[in-house]
């Protein structure tokens, strides 16, 4: 991957991601956020290769602080996500007892 | 190309393919859901990938047990505590988890300093500014958590603390800088954690004396930030899912904050460095004394109204008035009355957090309308019910341009012909502006705490 084509691959990401974002409506917000949290918890799978790819006690110890911060991370994203659109409902379902 | 990586390659690709996909799901509450399971699948395939494909083969056995000890650690901790967190706390969760991401971000490039060489002058220069940044995100989220939950923090600002704040940026870029460039490992090292302290301090800097009503903004603002983050570290490591997944969270993030700032009549270089300024005097000595009613008569108005719209807000959280709140709209549309709920951007702790406590509650989200419905609604309503709502129904923001909140967007409550407000005291909102709704001729006060003068307006229903 060359640098040019990483700037217009960002380029790309920047508009689809606006274009995504514009859609949502004010009404899920908050779920939102939460969501674009787990999506950078993406950082995960970075955290993980550098962990394997580390020498020396400092970038081991290094690289697993970044894996517990991004494993953290990535799971409470992915929960309270979760969580919170379970539920937005309509008037017709009866909420579950 | 072998064919571990070209499997590696595909799943990473299906994997950002389908974080996308989640995301679009989240432009209607009805597929929310499914998207959000959608972008799990996508993370988790990219996880077990990476970890089977390639580290797994690459690494010591102590590396995979501290692999998975790692995964355990934070996974597991977090995800105890994001199952038995209430509605009220997730502004506190989002920032916490949003600050941890941004740590990950800046201890990843970190790492990348440790391991000696310099990348090419890109990735160089993305790593400058994730790095810091990150660490301000972790820092700055960390504040954010502690002023979401009211634990006491010095406020306030030092003598010259903007300049002490942009010093603080500028030397944290600058360490990075050095430690990205130099030769020497130990410099390297004591470089680049320097500059990942300072860049924590700048975070926190900035952020203490920002008030807790500005936290909405706060909060979009790092999440964009930890996206970026992200996003620069994917081209630092050769990843092209984490380059597309930070960057659309990094736009997200910046759209979010405008959205916020707007909704709150203020620019975000307002927010993070000025403070609110001190509360003009708006309207002018009120010329009535406010009329009063009691939750009795409120019951009778809502109950023969034909349509009401109720304005919660942060009061009514505070109160934790939403499910007694929800139970007046049962009763009310038993009795035929349809009933709205008008949800202004910036009502509770984070951008649609209100959304969220009334749908926990159990109102359907097709009640719920965002300010240009909810305007529409008003227009047409017999009876408003404002429960704990001040600024964000403040007519000044429309007709007085001496008010500080002129300008900002608002619900427009006098349009129905009649107004209910329950109100806890006689002062004034967050800002400490005056507000000439109270004193308007078609707007009566039940004074009390929200939950408890619901309680009473309920206890009148039932009795009619």
């Amino acid at each position: 991957m060359t640098d040019l084509v990483v700037l217009y691959l960002g380029l790309l990401a920047v508009l689809a991601g606006y274009e995504l974002i514009a859609r949502v409506p004010a009404l899920l917000h908050t779920p939102l956020m939460s969501a674009t949290n787990f999506i950078h918890g993406i950082v995960v799978v970075g955290a993980l290769a550098a962990l394997f790819t580390a020498h020396g006690t400092l970038a081991v110890a290094v690289a697993w602080g970044a894996l517990v911060a991004a494993s953290a991370n990535v799971v409470g994203g992915f929960v309270t996500t979760e969580r919170m659109l379970r539920m937005f409902r309509a008037s017709r379902e009866e909420p579950p007892r | 190309m072998s064919v571990g990586d070209a499997l590696l390659a595909g799943a990473d690709f299906l994997a950002a393919l389908l974080l996308l996909v989640g995301l679009k799901a989240m432009s209607h509450p009805r597929t929310a859901r499914r998207g959000i399971l959608a972008a799990g699948v996508g993370m988790l395939l990219a996880l077990l990938a990476n970890l089977l494909l390639d580290a797994l083969g690459r690494g010591s056995l102590r590396l995979v047990f501290l692999a998975f000890a790692a995964l355990l650690l934070g996974g597991g901790l977090s995800a105890a505590l994001s199952r038995r967190v209430p509605m009220t706390a997730m502004p506190q969760m989002v920032a916490l988890f949003n600050g941890l991401g941004g740590a990950a971000a800046a201890l990843l490039v970190f790492g990348r300093v440790l391991a000696g060489g310099s990348p090419a002058p890109l990735a160089l220069a993305l790593a400058v500014f994730a790095a810091p940044v990150g660490s301000a995100s972790f820092g700055g989220s960390l504040v954010a958590v502690a002023k979401l939950q009211d634990w006491r923090l010095p406020a306030g600002r030092l003598p010259a603390h903007r300049t002490l704040t942009a010093l603080l940026i500028a030397v944290s870029f600058a360490l990075f800088a050095l430690a990205l460039l130099a030769r020497a490992p130990e410099l390297r090292a004591a470089a680049g954690g320097f500059a990942l302290a300072v860049g924590f301090l700048a975070g926190v800097a900035l952020t203490v004396p920002i008030g807790g009503a500005d936290m909405p903004v706060v909060i979009a603002f790092y999440n964009g930030l930890t996206g970026l983050a992200v996003g620069f570290d994917g081209v630092l490591l050769h990843s092209p899912a984490m380059v597309v997944a930070g960057v659309v969270v990094g736009a997200s993030g910046t759209m979010l904050t405008q959205l916020m700032a707007r909704a709150m009549n203020r620019s975000l270089a307002a927010v993070l460095f000025r403070g609110f300024g001190p509360p003009a005097a708006a309207s002018g000595p009120a010329e009535r004394e406010p009329l009063a009613t009691d939750p009795a008569d409120a019951a009778i108005v809502l109950a023969y109204a034909r349509e009401v719209v109720i304005v919660p807000g942060y009061g009514m959280a505070v109160a934790q008035a939403q499910h007694k709140l929800q139970d007046l709209a049962r009763l009310l549309e038993k009795r035929g009355v349809r009933v709205l709920f008008a949800i202004h951007p910036v009502a509770g702790r984070m951008p649609g957090h209100m959304n969220v406590l009334l749908a926990e509650a159990g109102v359907p989200y097709d009640r719920l309308l965002d300010l240009e419905e909810a305007n529409a609604a008003l227009a047409v309503a017999g009876a408003v019910l404002v429960v704990g709502a001040n600024d964000v129904v403040n007519p000044d923001a429309r007709n007085n341009p001496a008010s500080p909140l002129y300008g900002m967007p608002v619900l427009e409550v006098t349009r129905a012909p009649r107004v209910l407000v329950i109100k806890r005291g006689r002062g004034r909102g967050f800002s400490g502006v005056e507000n000439p709704l109270f004193t308007a001729e078609n707007v009566r006060l039940v004074y009390g705490d929200a939950a408890d003068v619901l309680g009473r307006i309920l206890g009148a229903l039932r009795e009619l």
